[in-house]
This record gives C-alpha cells, structure tokens and sequence, in this order.
C-alpha cells in the first residue's frame, strides 16, 4: 500500500452532538485529514444499515458520531437504536467479510471538537493499513462486490 | 454511474462565501463556482467576500429573482451559525425556506484542513451533495394546529400557586389540581422563612386564598392525574378527583363535628406530633375553607357503627354527605406546568440514627412544627418523649444526603434552615447549648452567607466538622457519636433532642406520573430538564414544564421563580392563536405498510398510531429524528427533506461520482 | 493521583480519593484510642501520597469490625483500605508486626484473633 494513500471516510453525524462536535474542532482550528465527509443527519437513529452499506462500497470507512449514552439524545433513546444497529452491521461485516473496523461509532458531543478530530486522525491510521477494500485481502475483494449486487438490487 | 436524475425544472443557485480569508485562504471558491455549474440543474454560481453581509444576500435575493431560482445552496460557515440567517435571506424573495440549504465548508474543510488543492476538492464534494439534496427537498410549511387556551397546574404548593395565578392574572383559565385536601403544600408548615425570617403562613396565606377567589382558577383539591393523552396545545387530561364527603360550600366551620368525632389518628400537617380527627380541616387557613372525611379513619362509612358528625344537631348546615362519590373529570389543555413538590427522605433508613426507635430524634419537618407558633406545642419546642423543652440540641447536616448509600446529592437548603432552626429555638430557649455536625456549609443564595454568620454570632452555635455516625438513647439523654475532624478528637455528645436535617426526595408516585405524561426522570427521580442551562424549565415533552422542588431540591425563592418561568413559558403557547410544528416529519407510504408495528415501538414521541392498521404519523407529534424510517423492515417510511432517496444521492456526491 | 494511592487500590479495588473527610469512619470506629492518627486523615495521607501513614499504627489497630465500611457515604470499604495499607507493610521483605510465638491466643478476644489472622506476616 502506497505510504501516502489517503483512506477515504463518510461520516455520518448527528446535528445534535456529532455534528457540533465537528464544528468545535473547526472553532478550535484542529487539523486531521481532508479525506473525510460528513452527511448531516438529524439523530444517529436515523442512519439505515443500507447507508452504511452504500458507502462501504465507495468509502474505506464510515464513521457515525452520535451524543453520549444513555441521557443525551436529543431524541430519548435514537442513540441506543444506533448502538444496536451498527453492533448487528458489524457482525454482518464480519460475515461478509469486511473488516468491521471499517465501521466505527463514537459517542462525540458538543464540546469535543479534539475527540473529533482525534477519532479522524485514528480512523484514518487504522484504514490505511487495511487498505482500500479493492485492494485489499481476497475475501474483503469479494464481498465488495456483495455490497455492489445488493446496491443493484 | 448515472447522472443525477433533475427534473429541468429544478434552477439552483449556488453562492460561496469567502469569510474574508476564512474560507478563500485555503479554498479556491472561483473553483467550486466553475466545478458547480457543470451540474445540470445549477443554472447559477457566484463568490462572495461576505454572503451573510447585506451586499452579500442582497446578490442573492438578486439571483432568486432574476433567474427564478428554485433552491439556493450557500457554500459557508456551518449551518448551525447561518442556516436561519439564509433561510430568512430566500423567505424574502418569496422562495420556500426548505429550498435553502447550506455547504458546511468552514467548521469542516477550510479551518480543519491545510491543502488548498484537497481543501478546495473537498468542497465542491460537500457543495455537490448539498446539490444533490436541494433538488430533492420539498417546498414545506410550518404544520399549523389549533389549541385550547387553558393550562392545567399539577401540586397545590407554592410553586403551583405561584405559576397558576401568574398564568390566571394574564387572563387565561387555570384548572389547579392538589393531591392533598389544601393547597399551600409544605412551606405552609414551615415556620419562619430564611434568610429574611419571614413568617411563612404570612407570605403564603394570601396567595392561598387568592387562589381560591380568582375567577380565572378552577381549584381540584385530592385529585390526581389519571391519564394525559395528546401534544402541546392538545392535552387531553382525566383527573381523578377522591370524594370529601364534606360539601366546602356548605360547611361554616363551626368545629362541632370535630367534637364529637371519636377517632384520632397523627395529623400530617404537625407531622405525626399531633393528633387529629377523622372529619377534621389540615389547618385552619387550609383553602378549601372546609372540613372534610378522612375515609380510612372514619367509622361513619357504615352509618350504623358511628355517623355522629352528621346528626343535624351536630352539622346544622347539613353539609357531611357520606354519600360523597369519586369523580372523573375531563379537560383539555394547551400547557401543563407539573409542580409536584418533594418529600422528605424517611428517617426509618437510616438505621444507625434510630428516628423509629427513639422520639427524641426528629426530623427537620417535625422540628419547624415545633417552632411554630401554631404548631402542636404552640410555639414553645417542647421534646416529643417527655414534653419538657429541650437545652441541649444537635443538628445533623447531610443525614441521608451526599451519602451513596441514600441520596447521592445535595439537598441544597439543609445548611442553612438547620442554620435558622438554631436561631429561631435559641430565641425561644435562650440558654439553650447548640450543637450543629457538618461536613460542609453549602449556604448559596443570595444574602445565606451573612445569614449563617448572623447565627453563628448571635447564638454561639457550635458547628463540629464531622459526620455522625451513631444516634442512642441512655438514661433518657440522647447520645450521639461524632468527630471533630478539625480537632482530630472523637466525640460522645449528651443532648435532649436530636434533629435530622433530611433531605428532599420526589413526592412518591413521580415515576408514575412521569410515564403518564411522558416525562423523563433523572437518576435521583426528580423531574428531568430539557436542558440544564438553555432550558431549565421545559420537559422533553414540548408544552410541558417543570417547577419547584420536583426538578431538583431547592429554596423558595428559586421555587417561586421556576414558576414564574413556566407560566411565562406557558403564556408563550397560550397567547398564540396556532401551534407551530416543524413539517420534516415521517410520513408513511400506507399502502405498503405491512403493520408490522415496528415503528410504534420504537417512536420516542408515541406519533405513531395504527389506522385500518396501517401505520399513520400524528404529524404534530413527530419531531422528525427518524428513528421509525430506519426501523420500517418494509421501507415505507420516509422522512421529510432528509429521504433514503437523497440521502443515496448525497453519498454518490460526496464520493464524487457526480 | 499519588503512587501510594495508586497501590492502594491496586491491593483493594477502592479510590481513595472517592473520600470527602466527612470523618463518619472515625466517629464510629471504637479504637480511636488506641490509634495515633484517625482513620480519615489515614485516607487524606493516602490522597496526598504521605507514606509516613506506613509507620503508623491506624491501620494496625484497626479491627476489621467494617463499621467504617457500613457507614461510609461514599461507599468506601474503609476496613479494606487498612487491610491494603497492612499488605503494603507486609510484603516488604523481613517486616514482622505481629509474633504469633510470643502472644498469649488464650487470653485475646475473638475479634482480636480473627483481625489478627490478616495481620500475621510469616
């Protein structure tokens, strides 16, 4: 894998925490690599295990940023509807053969724009030993085009 | 991959902001503007030094108008800063709010990354979902819903007082509803007030009774809340009110049936150390002015054993009716305000102090009926074991409070009225020897510090550092074991009395009524918050607030002005003539719903009810998190504005495949 | 947090610094007597790192009688925490507090016995 391969990352966040979160590492001029977007979403309860799918064939990992558990959702309990979603996606991955490192939650509140920026800089050394899902070990190539039948479906 | 599918008439503006050199010292805007325009339905794109100045949306109600936009993308700050400045923007140039978008490209490209090249790569992704998701949004209006004018206070204490007649003075019915037969709750009990030294029945009395002759106020004493159903603006709410077998108009008080009643069991208002009847009145300002029943004590349920307070020699006016039924009456509401006060922690857990075992342990409650001058002793504290006044006294702060073992947190107010109990029994008892154990003195309102200085100097008080930690009785003394833990010494003190300064827990009955109206509670089962510093007095349920000691413990003053907060708050619903409701909300495609039920499980706000069987969103209820939309096993929910559909498109776009 | 903190509840699962001084232990304890410094500025030593709470004889007299722990508001295992300061001393090589050889067992209390079993260092 080339040394400067830059893994790309969608990043699902919250307009609540995750998404603030962000913002305060904008404020706080933090700096982590310019290989990740973001999709604003209202609650971290929203995002469908199909969006994480979606992305996994065009991302080298998805990262959802949701408000702390247990109290903080802005929605009651979205945050733990997430939590249970991506712990089924992962052993999903895991079947399919996907790494689910891939796939990484991380409770991110407002104020903590360096836990954001920090998680990207993390993430981002962690997929770039995986290496693209392309490229990368047999089984990861061939679940690749899993994901891509199930998207033609 | 396929080009995005654009109905031709979708015409987009995009607009990109410099932020001065915010943004353009590490985004080439002049790129994205060329990038953009490839997009077949972007028909316009310009840069801007300072898109939210006024030359700045002026280019852009300019552009709306001119080129008949249909949506406006502003590539700038976060949304968080500007989205409401923007939508304004597009509202005067008479285009929907919700075909205005934002492209987050400050807080999250140009102020985290260093690389113009990737920086300005980044943006155009981010410009072009925003793209991607414009097209798509629906042109929506605020979901408009009428309302009843009416506000229901639940807890007759003085915070429930206070609200009801703030929201009655400003014009608006009232109905206040009271578990017990009195409004007034505890502070009618209380003696004096600190730090001013009030008297307590002085300053409440005349509320009270205000309450009882305000026209706008419909007072329900020993009623409670059987059920709540519906939204802000739209309570439907069952109160159950328990019989009083005492007509209030018709008795005069004459107390001739309290004569001849035969039973006596504790009076709650002296605290257990008086005794009252079975037809009795709480206290004598009590409001409803009247006599009531207390079933559970009464004989006269069955006539033939007893009934004697009935016999029109006893009861001229005639006004006790044993015949007196539970009634279940139906309102509707606009906002609520849920003022159901505290109760004090029961002494009886704490083993090790012994307030089952010995009378001369009291509690904090029982030691403020001691002092009052209408209290069961008149005024004069005299010790419940052998009625003799007490010399030597010890105050126990924090008995059941800070403690992990039974309240975790801080009572808030036991320093400073154990402060006021020594001051005000030192006046009546001037050589009276005060002991007070403290672990620290938490005395924080305005004015506390200069009145715990005022006591420490006027009564020669002495605090002991140190917690407590045995309370027994030997040759009718009572002994406590202690420490002083800034003279390193154990201490074995005699004394008289003892008092436990306990803290305030939530009235019983909370997480019941909590679940009733969708409430939330804390760890310590006080009332929830919204928000502790941005919406100290809302509850997550919209049109429902929170005051008094049943959010958090606290004094009378932040009790008062929580109430005042919540009637303004539930002014702020009643003078309007609609609700306004956010309209991205969850909709159901019905036909396909395969009412499975999914959805209703997993609703925070119960918006989803089954008609025909098929799933249908309460729209005013739906706060569009979105939660059901990924939960439908069948796909059939969708929410509005943020769409599987875009949401699809948005990740093609950000993955620059458009 | 201070080393000799960290050993602590390394030996006992307990944070010291959990401890607010409201002096509850010491008010219950029945040895303070006996004892040259009290069992919550035995803590406030350990919160602070002050080793000297080693040479001490707090801990030793200490009877596992658990008022301490029962009462605690914090829900600190107090006895635990002398036990864990006992252990400290113990596993230093050569340390001997108490000589089973030359004690009377016979003329000891129950009590004595069984807090003496955890203080035994052969």
């Amino acid at each position: 894998m080339e040394r400067n391969f830059e893994p790309r990352i969608l990043a699902f966040l919250c307009r609540w925490c995750g998404y603030q979160g962000a913002d305060m590492a904008g404020t706080s001029r933090l700096k982590y690599p310019s290989s990740i977007v973001s999709i604003r979403v209202p609650c971290s309860g929203r995002i469908k295990m199909e969006h994480v799918l979606d992305a996994l064939t065009r991302f080298e990992g998805v990262l959802i940023a949701g408000c702390h558990v247990p109290n903080d959702c802005h929605y009651v309990h979205g945050n733990f509807k997430c939590l249970n979603r991506v712990t089924l996606l992962k052993e999903i991955l895991a079947q399919m053969g996907v790494n689910p490192v891939r796939l990484r939650l991380e409770w991110i509140s407002a104020t903590e724009g360096r836990k954001f920026a920090r998680v990207v800089g993390e993430f981002t050394q962690e997929l770039r030993k995986l290496g693209t899902l392309n490229s990368a070990c047999t089984h990861e190539n061939n679940s690749i085009s899993l994901l891509q039948v199930k998207q033609s479906e | 991959m396929e080009p995005s599918l654009v109905s031709d008439k979708e015409k987009i503006g995009v607009f990109a902001c410099h932020c001065g050199r915010n943004i353009a010292a590490t985004i080439d805007t002049e790129r994205v503007v060329e990038e953009v325009l490839k997009h077949p339905a972007v028909v316009h794109a310009e840069h801007y030094e300072y898109m939210c100045s006024d030359p700045g949306q002026e280019l852009i109600e300019t552009a709306i108008r001119e080129k008949r936009l249909t949506g406006v993308i502003v590539a700038a700050c976060s949304p968080s800063l500007h989205e409401v400045t923007f939508r304004e923007t597009v509202k005067r140039a008479d285009l929907n709010i919700y075909k205005c978008e934002i492209a987050n490209i400050r807080e999250q490209d140009s102020w985290v990354h260093e690389n113009k090249e990737k920086a300005t790569e980044k943006a155009v992704k981010l410009t072009k979902s925003a793209i991607e998701k414009i097209i798509r949004n629906e042109a929506l209006s605020p979901i408009k819903v009428g309302l009843h004018k009416k506000a229901l206070v639940i807890g007759g204490g003085v915070a429930g007082i206070r609200a009801a007649l703030d929201i009655a003075d400003a014009g608006f019915p009232v109905v206040l509803i009271e578990k017990t037969a009195t409004v007034g709750g505890h502070m009618a009990q209380l003696a004096e007030t600190f730090p001013t030294l009030d008297c307590a029945s002085c300053i409440l009395t005349p509320l009270m009774s205000a309450v009882a002759h305000h026209p706008n106020i419909e007072l329900h004493t020993l009623s409670e809340i059987e059920n709540v159903e519906g939204y802000v603006g739209n309570f439907h709410v069952r109160i159950k009110k328990h019989p009083r077998y005492v007509e209030p108009d018709k008795c005069n008080l004459c107390n001739e049936c309290e004569n001849v009643c035969p039973v006596a069991v504790p009076s709650e208002f002296d605290e257990g150390l008086s005794l009252r009847k079975a037809v009795f009145i709480p206290f004598p300002q009590a409001v409803p002015s009247s006599y009531l029943i207390d079933a559970n004590a009464c004989l006269g349920m069955s006539p033939l054993i007893c009934g004697k307070c009935a016999e029109p020699e006893v009861c001229g006016p005639q006004a006790v009716n044993f015949d007196d039924q539970e009634k279940i009456i139906e309102d509707d509401f606009g906002a609520i305000v849920v003022a159901t006060g505290y109760e004090l922690y029961n002494p009886t857990n704490l083993g090790e102090y012994g307030a089952d075992v010995y009378p001369d342990v009291i509690t904090s409650l029982q030691f403020e009926r001691l002092l009052s001058p209408s209290g069961p002793t008149g005024g004069i504290p005299r010790r419940p074991s052998d009625e003799k006044i007490p010399k030597r006294i010890a105050f126990i702060h924090c008995a059941g409070s800070r403690d992990e073992r039974h309240q975790p947190y801080c009572s808030h107010i036991c320093c400073t009225y154990s402060a006021k109990h020594a001051l005000l029994f030192k006046e009546l008892v001037p050589d009276a020897e005060i002991h007070s154990f403290y672990i620290d003195i938490r005395a924080v309102g305005k004015n506390y510090e200069d009145f715990i200085r005022r006591v420490q100097e006027e009564t020669g008080i002495h605090y002991t550092r140190g917690k407590v930690s045995r309370i027994y009785e030997q040759d009718g003394k009572v002994k406590v074991l202690g420490v002083d833990t800034l003279l390193d010494e154990r201490i074995e003190l005699e004394v008289d009395m003892v008092v436990l300064a306990l803290p305030m827990v939530p009235f019983q009955g909370v997480k019941d009524l909590a679940g009733k109206m969708r409430i939330q509670i804390d760890g310590n089962n006080f009332l929830q918050e919204l928000h502790p510093k941005l919406h100290p007095v809302e509850s997550a349920t919209s049109g429902i607030f929170l005051a008094g000691a049943a959010q958090s413990p606290k004094d009378i003053q932040d009790t008062v002005s929580q109430a005042g907060a919540c009637a303004s708050k539930a002014l702020g619903i009643l003078t309007q003539e609609k609700i306004s409701h956010i309209p991205t909300v969850a909709n159901v495609d019905e036909e396909n719903c395969s009412s499975c039920r999914f959805c209703i499980s997993v609703c925070p706000y119960r918006a989803i009810k089954t008609i025909d069987d098929k799933a249908h969103v309460e729209e005013v209820l739906c706060e569009g998190c979105g939660i059901c939309v990924s939960a439908c096993p069948s796909g059939v929910i969708d929410l509005r504005n943020h769409t599987d559909k875009q949401v699809g498109f948005m990740i093609k776009a950000l993955a620059g495949e458009i | 947090m201070s080393e000799l903190a960290e050993r602590v509840t390394e030996i006992c699962g307990q944070n010291v610094y959990s401890c607010y001084q409201c002096g509850n232990c010491s008010a219950g304890c029945m040895f303070t007597d006996e004892m040259d410094t009290l069992p919550h500025q035995a803590i406030a030593r350990v919160q602070k790192g002050d080793a000297s709470v080693l040479e001490m004889d707090v801990s030793w007299i200490c009877a596992s009688c658990f008022v301490c722990s029962v009462r605690c508001p914090r829900g600190l295992d107090v006895a635990a925490i002398m036990e864990a300061l006992r252990e400290i001393k113990i596993r230093q090589k050569g340390f001997t507090k108490l000589d089973l050889r030359k004690t009377d067992l016979e003329k000891l209390p129950q009590i004595a016995i069984t807090a003496a079993a955890q203080k035994f260092t052969w």
